[in-house]
């Protein structure tokens, strides 16, 4: 089975990156963006579904500092 | 007393740590597959790019064989101190509280920094006094400490914060200013800043060193 997991910094940690790319698109002519937040995508093949959480808490996110969100893809994805 | 330096895929500053270590004691290096400490007193998680950082720096190398040795080593009260990357890697272990998040600067940094002493009654410390400021060079890219409000709470209460950088030297970000923190037992220490790369005059200063004279005593006494 495929699943993406998508991986984010927690509400309320600053995120530099987001700050630089929220600055960068006005420069470029596009206005009224905010809340730029810049994450992480890991995509796999898995044989079992159910050991994604597992997987993310140990390895894949630092649950610290980030929230994480398992997506399941259809076979053919 | 000897200090046992492990060694990960991209670890760059163990030959200097081995160097530091060898100014105090006696000093191996301890490949990351290898799961014997080699009757190492201490040991000392170095700095680098382990696994090339992949994922975030220290995650990888902390599952390494060595670090479950590293981890009962330091359940048992041993010594274990770890620079920049290897203050990452405590981190993700679990060993010491919180993360350490990308530069507010957004880059890697490379600058001598001051460092005020916060508690020099711990093992790592005892060679300096309390407001002491020290000279030590920092150089990393993910060195902004994070922790929850409650744990930072924890760890200021419990005198666990050993260095902060003096007003000025933040450059990272790092909440309440820490440099460097301990866990709850007094035996487990990280810092971002590299003391192994001020153990010379020579070389700007040589007041890394005294975090090495500190474990070497420590080390010695737990045994005498």
């Amino acid at each position: 089975m495929r699943a993406r997991v998508l991986i984010r910094p927690k509400a309320g940690i600053l995120d530099p990156q987001g700050v630089a790319v929220e600055r960068a698109l006005p420069a470029l002519g596009f206005a009224g963006v905010a809340n730029v937040r810049v994450g992480r995508l890991v995509e796999l093949e898995v044989d079992d579904a159910s050991q994604l959480q597992a997987m993310c808490e140990r390895l894949l996110a630092n649950p610290l500092v980030e929230d994480y969100e398992v997506q399941l893809l259809n076979g053919s994805g | 007393m000897k200090f046992g330096i492990l060694q990960f895929p991209g670890s760059c500053d163990e030959r200097d740590a081995l160097s530091a270590a060898r100014r105090v004691g006696d000093a191996v290096l301890l490949w990351h597959g290898e799961c014997d400490l080699r009757g190492a007193d201490a040991i000392i998680v170095p700095g680098g790019f382990s696994y090339g950082d992949y994922l975030r720096a220290g995650a990888i190398a902390r599952f390494s064989p060595v670090m479950d040795s590293v981890i009962a080593f330091a359940s048992g009260g041993g010594i274990v101190l770890g620079i920049c990357n290897g203050f990452q890697v405590l981190c993700e272990a679990r060993l010491l509280p919180g993360a350490l998040l990308g530069n507010l600067n957004r880059r890697f940094t490379f600058r001598q920094v001051q460092l005020q002493v916060e508690n020099a009654d711990t093992p790592f410390t005892l060679t300096c006094a309390a407001g002491e400021r020290l000279s030590i060079p920092a150089k990393h890219a993910w060195g902004r400490y994070y922790a929850a409000d409650e744990t930072l709470r924890e760890i200021e209460q419990g005198g666990r914060v050993l260095l902060r950088y003096a007003p000025g030297h933040n450059f990272n970000g790092s909440a309440r200013d820490i440099a460097g923190v301990m866990n709850e037992a007094g035996n487990v220490f990280g810092l971002m800043p590299h003391p192994e790369h001020a153990v010379d005059p020579l070389t700007g200063s040589s007041d890394g060193l005294k975090l090495f004279e500190s474990i070497r005593l420590s080390a010695e006494g737990v045994r005498a």
